[in-house]
């Protein structure tokens, strides 16, 4: 390999070509240092986490931030740890520190036996090299509507831990999510944690996903999770993702599924009901009468592994 | 630009050289490592994460060069294809593809071969449906990607009875 003595030759460093436009970089310390950033420089600031969403951006010059805030330096954020998990148990929830990279979650033990939901998500997230370095909290914070995790945080009952200068605030996952990546973050916020409940006796969950190739964006996906005792489904929930502007709450496909044993006639009829839970809008890969037809399929598919058939 | 964005110092271990120089903070790693150091190996392809062509490996684990900011990577460790190289580790990998014709242009062949030796490393046995899966990250437009499997499986087999 040649020398690399001449590094620091600066004509070298001045034919460096550049994609994204110039901006101003911290690394802060603390979530406090982050907020005064934040509110020093309003929205010509944007927090660099995992950064696999925000590069792209940049690069493609779709955003022109004046100060790129890097929030991996703060100790605050992943170090909540617990036997070496960026995971902590509290009483009935699990804390999921923002900073915790997919990779992290998936070879989780805890997340498998308390979350297992979360789990079977992981493995549809985008690609190896993308889930070491995404974060939990930037999915989250970034409401993707084919994002996986914003359905599963929906399904699960899940809660965000927002916080600005007045303090952390909790929000219900089924609050969170506003529109197409609007949530209920106010400008000089950050997400910090997230909370899900552990899961409760007789539960199950299920998780499926349509893409043209794995590991890309879904053309339709479900997050499931259920109470099932006796092959009876009760408390389902059914939660889709690339169907709508946010992550999608089937209710009346729930409520066809309510202390109902999982067969061709119970399928049928929360495949039925589906027509009035979503109204999904077509995109480049799938119309929208192909993403109903998605949407049902995937019902069959989730209620079924639920049932354990 | 305005004139008032500063270069950052950035310090790191290259190759298990230890690496310090000036960026400018929009520096991508990939285009640091290509244009300051001249590791011309790790390729830039889509630039927005999806082909996989500028795959390095940071502290161990295989990432897009082409998100992540040079300056990010201060204290860490970077591994590229010619740190592989050098310290043989892929040499049988190499091998196989030339073999098997796994690479026509070659150049998503780098790339390729960070994910697969951290996918061996994770997993030593893999199925030709893991590989695929491992690999859905890593566009090549000339193999079909079978050959690219073919070479993998070669040489999972061949470390196991090593």
């Amino acid at each position: 390999m040649k020398s690399l003595k001449w590094l620091l030759n600066e004509k070298k460093i001045r034919e460096v070509q550049l994609k994204p436009s110039a901006f101003n970089y911290a690394k802060p310390s603390s979530v406090d240092e982050v907020l005064g950033l934040l509110s020093e420089y309003g929205d010509e600031a944007t927090i660099l986490a995992g950064g696999q969403s925000l590069m792209p951006t940049l690069n493609m010059r779709l955003s022109a931030p004046a100060l790129v805030i890097d929030i991996n330096g703060l100790s605050d954020l992943s170090g909540i740890s617990v036997d070496g998990e960026n995971l902590r148990v509290d009483g009935e929830n699990l804390r999921i520190g923002a900073l915790t990279r997919h990779t992290e979650i998936e070879n989780s033990p805890g997340i498998a036996e308390h979350a297992p939901l979360i789990s079977m998500a992981m493995p549809y997230i985008a690609h190896p090299a993308i889930r070491n370095r995404g974060t939990f909290g930037g999915s989250i914070a970034m409401a993707d509507p084919a994002a996986e995790l914003p359905a599963c945080l929906c399904a699960l009952d899940g809660e965000v831990e927002v916080t600005g200068k007045s303090g952390a605030r909790k929000v219900a996952a089924k609050d969170f999510f506003k529109d197409l990546y609007e949530t209920d973050m106010a400008e000089g916020e950050i997400l910090t944690a997230v909370e899900i409940p552990k899961l409760g006796a007789g539960y199950r969950s299920a998780f499926d996903e349509l893409a043209r190739r794995h590991g890309d964006y879904a053309m339709a996906g479900v997050a499931a999770h259920a109470k099932v005792d006796g092959g009876k489904i009760s408390d389902l929930r059914l939660v889709f993702f690339a169907v709508g502007s946010t992550p999608v709450t089937a209710k009346k496909a729930m409520n066809a599924m309510e202390g109902q044993s999982v067969d061709d006639a119970s399928i049928a009829a929360a495949q039925n009901a589906l027509e009035q839970d979503l109204s999904p809008f077509g995109d480049l890969h799938s119309s929208a009468a192909l993403k109903m037809h998605y949407a049902k399929e995937l019902t069959k598919r989730v209620l079924t592994t639920l049932s354990g058939g | 630009m305005t004139n008032q964005i500063e270069q950052i110092q950035v310090t790191t271990t290259v190759n298990g050289e230890k690496v310090t120089a000036l960026v400018e903070p929009r520096t991508n790693l990939v285009d640091f490592l290509r244009n300051q150091m001249e590791l011309t190996g790790t390729h830039v392809g889509c630039e927005h994460g999806v082909c996989g062509a500028c795959t390095v490996r940071i502290d161990g684990e295989i990432v897009r060069g082409c998100l992540m900011l040079a300056i990010q990577a201060d204290g860490l460790e970077v591994v590229t294809i010619e740190g592989s190289d050098d310290s043989g580790e892929i040499a049988d990998l190499q091998k196989a593809f030339h073999e098997r014709n796994a690479l026509q242009c070659g150049f998503c062949t780098p790339g390729m071969l960070m994910a697969i030796t951290e996918m061996l490393e994770k997993n030593p046995d893999p199925s030709r449906q893991e590989i695929r899966e491992y690999l859905s990250g890593n566009y090549c437009r000339c193999t079909g990607y079978e050959a690219i499997v073919d070479a993998i499986e070669t040489v999972a087999n061949t470390r196991k009875g090593a």
